[in-house]
């Protein structure tokens, strides 16, 4: 039904441009088959301006959606397959793969829901990234992953694919309050030649058409996102990046304080939707 | 013949002006966010201004404005308002001042300035995500390419 009504639309925007029908659809998301998600959710309580929070996947053509429904239609499941060898590959001077200390990669259910998250030892907000070079540098002796590389991107795919389905669940108090708040300025703060915020386009105007680009929530709940337009799993920061550089301004490195502490933000308002990376977008 | 006449007199009077525009920093905004004087010193063209609403690395106003005199460019947006009858509601004075800094007019638009150089929080240089020297900066549109435009907006009348 629903399906109809939006195909006739697309087909109406093709021959009149100018008339466009902005909102998230009402579609569901179910994986495989069987595993459903929560792809709308209530707005955690420390988010003012939005009552409910919505997956980026609700703005996408039903075409773009369908190919996150089936594994073998997701073209970021290649990806976890590659990450899976790296994850049994013995690399660096500790003579160790991510399988000597962890297991199987099941083991990592849960750990996509609750990240960037605190790390006591170390003193400081990780992000899964962040988390994954500390395993390679310290615990295997190996090199380092470039922050926003492919072979990292895989990693986070097979790590964030065992806790798909869980509801996002980041901490935002406590040692990290001072990060998040941080955090919260850069999501407002209107950067570049265009004065342009996240929230200007990601919370005053989600549903909107943009040109041809439909407005999320900028929500990070489906990284690393598989993209049509680059052909490849893209990571959160290198999003970002891409998002500060059309407001024409200086962006900041990925790994950089200021992009980790912007992703423990906007992961803390994705609170309550479904770990679905990797997602698949346009 | 007649007709040459006068656009050879618009071209002699369009580049005696062109030397000498205001500058983003001079630019007098009435208290509502107007700017009465032309800021070349010269006519708009209105069919550059058209150009100028559907480019992309220009005014790309359609963007976020539905103008369907433009519909011959594509996919146009709804952050703003559509820009149908503008003329009939909106002097040249004020469409000058909203193209130049919108945010004049409209406190906290998310309507980007189109003519201003200065005061932004990590200007980029164009869209590589490299820094910009804010002494570097040059207005996105020109004085001219502003006036351009203000007479395309002049055109949409009675919807
Ligand atoms: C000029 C408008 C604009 C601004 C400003 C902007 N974005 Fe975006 N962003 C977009 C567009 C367009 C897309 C692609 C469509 C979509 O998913 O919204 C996008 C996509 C995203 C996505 C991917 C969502 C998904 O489901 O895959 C994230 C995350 C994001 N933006 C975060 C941000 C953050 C954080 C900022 C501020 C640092 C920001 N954006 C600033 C326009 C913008
Ligand atoms: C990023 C979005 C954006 C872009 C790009 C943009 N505008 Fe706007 N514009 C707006 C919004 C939003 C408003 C409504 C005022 C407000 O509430 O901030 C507006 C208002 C206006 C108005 C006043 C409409 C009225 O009813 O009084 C005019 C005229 C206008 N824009 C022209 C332009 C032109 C010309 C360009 C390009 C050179 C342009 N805009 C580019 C967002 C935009």
């Amino acid at each position: 039904m629903k399906y109809k009504s939006l195909t006739a639309l697309a087909a109406l925007a093709i021959s009149a441009p100018m008339v466009f029908a902005g909102g998230a659809d009402d579609d569901t998301m179910v994986i495989n088959g069987d595993t459903e998600m929560v792809t709308k959710a209530t707005a955690p309580a420390h988010m003012e301006n939005v009552s409910e929070v919505i997956s980026g996947w609700h703005f996408r053509s039903d075409e773009t959606q369908a190919l996150q429904l089936d594994d073998f239609d997701n073209p970021g499941m290649i990806a976890v397959d590659q990450a899976l060898d790296a994850w049994n590959t013995v690399e660096g001077s500790a003579e160790k793969s991510c399988a000597s200390c962890h297991e199987g990669p099941e083991s990592m259910k849960g750990v996509r829901a609750v990240y960037p998250k605190w790390n006591e030892g170390a003193g400081e907000v990780r992000t899964l990234a962040m988390q994954i070079n500390d395993c390679r540098t310290n615990q295997m002796g190996a090199e380092a992953y470039k922050y926003d590389s492919s072979p990292m991107a895989a990693m986070e795919a097979l790590i964030s694919v065992q806790s798909r389905g869980m509801p996002v669940n980041v901490a935002i108090d406590g040692p990290v309050a001072e990060t998040w708040e941080q955090g919260k300025e850069l999501y407002y703060t209107r950067t570049g030649q265009l004065e342009l915020s996240c929230a200007n386009c990601h919370e005053d105007n989600y549903g909107n058409y943009i040109r041809a680009d439909h407005l999320s929530q900028g929500q990070i709940n489906g990284f690393p996102t598989y993209r049509l337009k680059n052909a490849k799993l893209n990571t959160v920061h290198g999003r970002f990046k891409g998002c500060v550089r059309d407001t024409r301004a200086e962006t900041y490195s990925p790994g950089s304080p200021e992009f980790v502490a912007l992703e423990l933000y906007v992961a803390s308002r994705g609170n309550g939707l479904s770990v679905e990376g990797p997602s698949v977008r346009n | 013949m007649k007709l040459t006449g006068i656009s050879a007199a618009v071209v002699i009077f369009a580049t005696a002006a062109i030397a000498n525009p205001i500058t983003p920093g001079e630019v007098q905004f009435d208290e509502y966010g107007a700017v009465q004087a032309s800021l070349s010193g010269a006519e708009g063209d209105a069919a550059n201004g058209a150009k100028i609403m559907t480019n992309r690395g220009k005014g790309n106003c359609v963007a976020c404005h539905a103008v369907t005199a433009l519909s011959d460019a594509p996919f146009h947006g709804e952050v703003g308002p559509t820009l149908d009858g503008i003329a009939d509601y909106r002097t040249p004075e004020e469409l000058r001042g909203i193209v130049a800094n919108a945010k004049k007019t409209f406190e906290g638009s998310v309507m980007p300035a189109f003519y201003k150089t200065s005061g932004f929080i990590r200007p980029g240089d164009g869209y590589t995500g490299k820094a910009a020297k804010e002494e570097d900066l040059t207005p996105i549109l020109t004085a001219q390419e502003i006036e351009d435009v203000v007479a395309f907006l002049m055109t949409l009348k009675g919807s």
